[in-house]
């Protein structure tokens, strides 16, 4: 063994292999990035990548109307998707945690949009909002409620709506399994204490379960906030960011730069503002969580 | 003025039945105490009394009003749960003052009562924790405090001090004992602890799978128990019981044990007994020392010589194990001297203290 005998400490050579790894993997890469969204790097054009432009990149985000547009529906749709997702989310958990029958067998039903890849998930939406074949337009006209051929995916605000309710669907799943984890594990004293207390059960909901239900609630957000970028995916498949760029998220947008207009300097500076957001949202809840971890006794 | 009154109470899970129709009235300001052994149906009796469980058939009444269909919140009453039942993420501030809060009292009001109920509790110093940085006996007085600001009709307690250890145990029943002298309310409070119901109550409940099997002062339950089963369950140790047959010899009435000795019954069972029929004779051992070593006063006594199987020693007392009638029996030696397993005692069994059973239905004959 002698061969091997090193100065460093057992602990830190234990952990190399898994340092080296991440460097390889991670580190190097983000660091790459960052430095190329200093230049004026474009794909098709090798030898750009020694063009270093300083903040030039960063300087034209500012002024760019179109990525601040992206943004900001980034923002709104972020907002309600996620509101939207825990609003259902937490009414399927409690209608869940209220069956006495056939519980297990809902619950698995209920994750079965999950298991979904997003793409398909967009394809579907697609084909169900379409305008000539669509399910949607179908029914109404079966129906007979209108026989106009309504453009769902070509009307700005409907296409929004459409790719709104794909997200939805998608990942409500999500929270009403954590949330219904949470309800499944909560104590039933404080429920019958409340009760007694003199509470009616929307107060015994808004006191004593909601708040049992924070922990979840935050672990579910920040969960969500790392892996909401999916909706890549549907936006790509059901609009491609049209009509006219109206239903342009961030991701969207930097796909677009870096890969269609080849401009990837520029892409990885949008990538490294909008990467804010995202850290800001996980932080956030993260925070959340440990305050309401802590006020939650260790219960959660 | 809160009277409880269960009526032919019933309550059944599909068609397990757990309490079999049961009537109790409860007084105003009374300390009531059920009793029994673990699942007889006391938390469940409780429970229906709190309105936590619908009821299967009969009527509660809380004062003047039949709670039957009144959900808790509309029956004005407190319960105290077994494992506390906190609001974790509240503060013992705030736990004190919810139910103050969910009915809309106003903020000096609520600040006046939970500063009551932390003064008599002696929380004060401990209002801004949460339950999750309290021992085990602050919980509980958190649990008490709880239920104690909201000045209910009835106090309910279901177990309240069984998750404690022996020392506090001890402690929390004389607060609670104090507690009810302070603030006179009616309190239905459930143990299996036949030591906590004797202590506490106005009256003890005994209850065995799904009925009552007697009610009565602690006085009463410990000196006329009505059977066997509440003979046994009340008092420590637990009266000796043993089977003989009544005959009559030299013109009394006596009852033969399993090994020849023969006991004269006391004249108030004497006439409510028949020869040759299968009794149950019960004393405690109380009732049964040593020449010497207890029983004062000039009843009638029976002298027996016996050897001591195995001595106890308790400090004040000493619990003698010997054997009577066939069976291991108890006898207790007052300001006791020293004794050796095998050492031959006669003891003294005061007669006028004998229970006499009749042995099929278990039943005393005495009450
Ligand atoms: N939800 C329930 N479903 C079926 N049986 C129950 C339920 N709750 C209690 N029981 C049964 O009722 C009986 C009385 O229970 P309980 O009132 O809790 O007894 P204890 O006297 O120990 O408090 C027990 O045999 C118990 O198994
Ligand atoms: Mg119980």
């Amino acid at each position: 063994m002698r061969f091997f005998r090193s100065r460093l400490s057992p602990p830190i050579l234990l952990l190399m292999p898994a340092f080296v790894i991440i460097a390889l993997v991670v580190a190097l890469p983000l660091l790459f990035s960052l430095y190329t969204s200093f230049t004026g790097y474009r794909l098709v054009q090798p030898a750009s990548l020694w063009q270093w432009v300083g903040w030039r990149n960063y300087q034209r985000l500012l002024t760019d109307v179109d990525f601040w547009w992206a943004f900001g529906r980034t923002l709104v749709f972020l907002t309600i998707a996620l509101n939207l997702e825990l609003v259902l989310g937490l009414g399927i958990a409690l209608l869940i945690d209220k069956l006495t029958a056939g519980q297990r067998i809902i619950r698995t039903i209920m994750m079965f949009p999950m298991m979904f890849s997003p793409i398909l998930v967009g394809f579907q939406f697609k084909y169900i909002f379409n305008d000539n074949v669509g399910l949607v337009n179908n029914a109404i006209q079966s129906l007979g409620w209108s026989d106009v051929t309504i453009p769902w995916l070509v009307n700005p605000v409907t296409a929004n709506l459409a790719i709104l309710m794909a997200e939805v669907w998608m990942s409500t799943p999500i929270f009403a399994i954590l949330l219904l984890a949470g309800l499944m594990a909560m104590p039933r004293d404080p429920i019958e204490a409340a009760k007694v207390d003199g509470c009616n059960p929307w107060q015994v909901f808004r006191h004593i379960t909601l708040p049992y239900l924070m922990p979840f609630v935050y672990i579910a957000m920040a969960i969500r906030s790392l892996d909401v970028a999916r909706a890549y995916d549907m936006v790509k498949i059901m609009t491609n960011g049209g009509p006219a760029g109206r239903t342009e998220l961030l991701w969207t947008l930097i796909a677009r730069t870096g890969y269609q207009d080849a401009r990837m300097g520029m892409a990885n500076a949008m990538s490294y503002a909008s990467i804010l957001l995202s850290v800001y949202f996980t932080v956030y809840f993260f925070r959340k969580l440990a305050a309401a971890r802590r006020t939650m006794g260790g219960v959660a | 003025m809160a009277e409880v009154k269960l009526q032919k109470l019933v309550k059944k899970y599909g068609n397990v039945g757990v309490v079999h129709g049961i009537d109790l009235t409860i007084a105003h300001n009374e300390f009531v105490v059920l009793v029994g052994p673990s699942g007889c149906g006391k938390s469940t009796t409780l429970r229906m009394i709190a309105g936590l469980e619908d009821i299967s058939g009969g009527t509660i009444s809380i004062g003047d009003r039949v709670v039957n269909d009144l959900p808790p919140r509309s029956r004005n009453i407190s319960m105290v749960f077994q494992n506390y039942a906190l609001y974790p993420h509240m503060t013992v501030k705030e736990n004190l003052g919810f139910s103050l809060k969910i009915a809309k009292q106003d903020e000096a009001t609520i600040e006046k009562r939970v500063a009551e109920a932390a003064e008599i509790l002696g929380l004060t110093p401990l209002l801004a924790r949460t339950p999750g940085e309290l021992s085990g006996g602050q919980r509980q007085r958190v649990a008490m405090g709880r239920a104690i600001v909201r000045h209910p009709d009835v106090f309910l307690f279901d177990e309240p001090l069984s998750n404690l250890d022996a020392k506090l145990r001890g402690q929390m029943r004389v607060e609670i004992k104090k507690l009810h002298q302070k603030v006179k309310t009616t309190i239905v409070y459930v143990t299996h602890d036949q030591v906590e119901a004797m202590t506490l109550a106005d009256r003890i409940v005994i209850m065995k799978d799904g009925h009552i099997e007697q009610v009565g002062t602690p006085a009463e339950v410990f000196e006329q128990p009505k059977n066997t089963f509440v003979a046994t369950f009340i008092g420590s140790p637990p009266m000796n019981l043993l089977d003989a047959t009544t005959a009559t010899e030299g013109g009394r009435k006596v009852a033969k044990l399993a090994d020849g000795v023969t006991l004269a019954l006391p004249a108030a069972a004497a006439d409510k007994v028949s020869d040759g029929q299968a009794i149950t004779v019960g004393f405690r051992a109380e009732a049964f020392s040593p020449v010497g070593y207890g029983l004062t006063g000039d009843s009638e006594v029976a002298a027996i010589e016996r050897t001591v199987t195995l001595p106890e020693p308790l400090g004040t007392e000493t619990l003698l194990y010997t054997e009577l009638g066939g069976k291991e029996v108890q006898g207790k030696m007052l300001n006791p001297r020293p004794v050796q397993p095998g050492e031959q005692l006669t003891f003294n069994l005061d007669l006028s203290r004998l229970h006499v059973f009749d042995k099929a239905s278990g039943k005393s004959v005495l009450v």
